[in-house]
C-alpha cells in the first residue's frame, strides 16, 4: 500500500509505517515507555527526512501515551503537582531545544549530536537496567527475597534552596529538582523526537527518589504535555510536522499500546526490565557501530 | 494508449508542417516540435513516481522527411534551489561533517537521455555549454574556487543524487525512427520536488547544435496532498492543534475501544 507523504515529499510502505507505530506502541505497553528511540531512528533509516522523522514522532508519541495517562489516572497514580513542575521545565526545555536544533543544523551537526546523544544515554541507561535486571532476576533464582531498596533522593537535591510538599511521591523536595529534570528531558523531546521515558523513569526513581506507584503514571503525564508542545513547536518552527505520517504511525501505536499493556500483565517484570534494556542497549551499539564506520554517503545536502 | 500517441504524434506532425511552411525560404536547418506526454504530473495520494515520454519531430524545411545523421538529446530540469553540500570525514574515530560548499541553484531533477553516447555525438566544451551530460551540470557554485575541491563535491553531489534517482543519464534513452520521430522515456520518482519542469530537445549533426526547443511539465502537488502542504505553511498553528487533537483522539479512542473486547 504506497502512501504518499505530503511533508516529507516522498512515498511510503503505509502499511510498514503501521507496523512500525504497532511495534513501538507494544513496546510502550508493555514496558511504559514511549518507543520513540526506537521508531525515529528507524523512519531515518527508512529514507524520511530526519526532522520530519523527529517531528511527527513526537506527535505519535502523544497519541501513544493518552491511554495511559487516563489509565494511570484512574487508579491515582499521577502527582499532579510534581508532573506540572515537570511540564513547565519541559516546556522550557522544548524552547531551548528548537533553538539548538536551528543552530546545530545551520552548522551541520545536527545529525551527528543527535546520534552522539542517543549512543551515550541509550547506552548508560541500557547498562544500568540491564544490571539491575540481570542482579534481581539471580537473586529471585537464589529463592533469597531482594532486599528492600532504601528510597532516597540523591544528596545533591537536598541541597537545592525552597522545599515544596509533593504528597503523592511522598517527598520533600526543592521544586527545582524536578524543573531541571524537566528541562533536560524537554529539549532531548525537541532534539531528537524522543518521549523521554526512558530517561523520565529511571531518574523519578533513582535521583528524585518519588514513590514507585507514582513514577510510571506522572511520567506518562509529563510525555503527554511535553510531546503536544514539542508538535506544536515543530509546527511553527521547522513545519516538518507530516500529518499523514504521525496518523499512520498512530495506527498501529495506539492498537499496540493496548496489546502490550495486555501482555504486560502475563510476563514477570524482571524479564521484561532485562528485555528493553536489552533492546535499548541494541540500539545504541548499532548508533556507535554507525558513528565508527564509514557512513554510505559521505556526501549530504542541505537547502539554503 | 499507444494508437492515442500516434494519433496524436500525427497531429503534431501536420501543425508542424504547417508552421514551418513560412520560413522555409531562410533556414536551411531542420525544425524541431517537441511534445511530451503529460503537461502536468499531479502529486496526489498514492502517486509513486511517474515516466513521462518526451517525443516529437524532426522537420527538414526542404522535404517532407528529415535526412539521416542527426542525434537528439533531450534533458529534463527540475527546479533549481539553492544547497550546501557537506562532506562527512573521520574525526577523532567518528564520522562528522566537516568541509562544506554552497551551490547557488542546484536542479533538484536532471535526466540527460540521448541517441548515442553523448561523447560520440559532440566535444565536451559544446556538452558544456548546452549542460548536455551530469559532468556539466551547471551549480553556481559560491565561496570556494578551488577547482579541484569544486569537482570533488559536485561529483559528491551527482553520485547522491543518482541514487536517488534524482540525477541520471540514458545513452540510448532516445530512439530516432526513420530520421523523423524521436522519443525519450525519463521516469520522475516519487521523491521530485513539485515546480515547473523544462524539457529541452536538441538536435546535433557533426558536433553542432543546430536546432533546440523547450517544452514544459509542471509537476503540483493537488487534491489533499496540497491542502496538507499549504495548510502547514499558511495556517501553522492550526495545523498543529490539529495533530496534538488527532493523536489525543486516537489515542483515548484506542483505549475505548479495547475497553471494549
Amino acid at each position: 500500500m504506497d502512501v504518499y507523504l505530503p511533508i516529507a515529499n516522498l512515498s511510503v510502505n503505509g502499511l510498514l509505517i503501521i507496523a512500525l507505530g504497532g511495534l513501538t506502541g507494544i513496546l510502550s505497553g508493555l514496558f511504559g515507555v514511549g518507543g520513540g528511540f526506537l521508531t525515529t531512528p528507524l523512519m531515518i533509516f527508512y529514507g524520511i527526512p530526519p526532522t520530519v522523522a523527529a517531528a511527527s514522532a513526537a506527535t505519535q508519541v502523544t497519541g501513544a501515551s493518552v491511554s495511559g495517562v487516563f489509565a494511570h489516572r484512574k487508579r491515582g497514580g499521577v502527582d499532579y503537582r510534581m508532573g506540572g513542575v515537570m511540564v513547565v521545565g519541559g516546556m522550557i526545555g522544548s524552547g531551548l531545544g528548537a533553538l539548538l536544533f536551528r543552530f546545530l543544523a545551520s552548522v551541520g551537526q545536527i545529525d551527528t549530536v543527535i546520534n552522539i546523544l542517543y549512543v551515550l544515554l541509550l547506552g548508560t541507561i541500557g547498562g544500568l537496567m540491564m544490571r539491575e535486571a540481570w542482579a534481581s532476576i539471580r537473586q529471585s533464582q537464589k529463592g533469597v527475597p531482594p532486599p528492600a531498596r532504601k528510597r532516597r533522593h540523591h544528596p545533591l537535591i537536598s541541597a537545592l534552596p525552597m522545599r515544596w510538599r509533593f504528597y503523592k511521591s511522598g517527598l520533600y523536595i526543592s521544586p527545582l529538582a524536578p524543573l531541571i529534570l524537566g528541562v533536560l528531558v524537554g529539549t532531548l523531546t525537541m532534539l531528537m523526537g524522543v518521549g523521554g521515558g526512558f530517561i523520565l523513569v529511571p531518574a523519578m526513581l533513582y535521583i528524585l527518589g518519588m514513590s514507585a506507584g507514582v513514577v510510571v503514571g506522572t511520567s506518562l503525564f509529563q510525555i503527554l504535555f511535553v510531546t503536544i508542545t514539542t508538535t506544536m513547536m515543530h509546527a511553527l518552527t521547522t513545519q516538518a510536522v507530516d500529518i499523514v505520517l504521525a496518523a499512520l504511525l498512530l495506527l498501529g501505536s495506539v492498537s499496540g499500546a493496548q496489546i502490550g499493556t495486555r501482555m504486560a500483565v502475563k510476563f514477570k517484570p524482571d524479564l521484561l526490565r532485562l528485555a528493553l534494556a536489552a533492546i535499548v542497549l541494541l540500539v545504541a551499539l548499532r548508533m556507535l557501530y554507525g558513528l565508527g564506520v564509514r557512513p554510505d554517503e559521505i556526501y549530504s545536502v542541505a537547502q539554503l | 494508449m499507444i494508437r492515442s500517441l500516434f494519433l496524436m504524434i500525427a497531429a503534431v506532425l501536420v501543425l508542424a508542417a504547417l508552421a514551418a511552411g513560412p520560413v522555409r525560404s531562410q533556414e536551411r536547418d531542420p525544425i524541431l516540435v517537441p511534445a511530451v506526454s503529460q503537461q502536468e504530473v499531479q502529486v496526489r495520494q498514492g502517486f509513486t513516481g511517474t515516466e513521462l515520454l518526451l517525443f516529437g519531430a524532426i522537420l527538414d524545411p526542404r522535404g517532407s522527411r528529415a535526412a539521416d545523421g542527426y542525434d537528439i538529446v533531450v534533458v529534463l530540469k527540475g527546479p533549481a534551489e539553492p544547497i550546501r553540500v557537506r562532506e562527512k570525514e573521520r574525526v577523532g574515530g567518528i564520522w562528522i561533517n566537516s568541509e562544506s560548499t554552497a551551490f547557488r541553484s542546484a536542479p533538484t531533477y536532471f535526466a540527460v537521455a540521448s541517441s548515442r553516447p553523448i561523447g560520440e555525438i559532440v566535444d565536451e566544451r559544446t556538452a558544456a555549454i548546452y549542460e548536455l551530460g551530469l559532468e556539466f551540470i551547471q551549480l553556481s557554485p559560491g565561496g570556494t574556487i578551488d577547482p579541484e575541491e569544486q569537482a570533488r563535491f559536485t561529483s559528491g553531489l551527482v553520485d547522491l543524487r543518482q541514487r536517488q534517482g534524482l540525477y541520471k543519464q540514458d545513452m540510448n534513452g532516445v530512439t530516432i525512427e526513420e530520421g523523423v520521430l524521436y522519443k525519450a522515456r525519463i521516469s520522475l520518482p516519487s521523491n521530485v520536488l513539485t515546480g515547473q519542469y523544462t524539457a529541452e530537445t536538441f538536435a546535433i549533426t557533426d558536433g553542432r547544435v543546430i536546432a533546440s526547443a523547450v517544452a514544459e511539465v509542471e509537476v503540483r502537488k493537488v487534491g489533499f496532498e496540497r491542502f496538507v502542504e499549504v495548510f502547514s505553511q499558511s495556517q501553522s498553528l492550526l495545523y498543529g492543534l490539529l495533530a496534538v487533537c488527532l493523536s489525543v483522539f486516537m489515542g483515548w479512542l484506542a483505549g475505548r475501544l479495547f475497553a471494549l473486547v
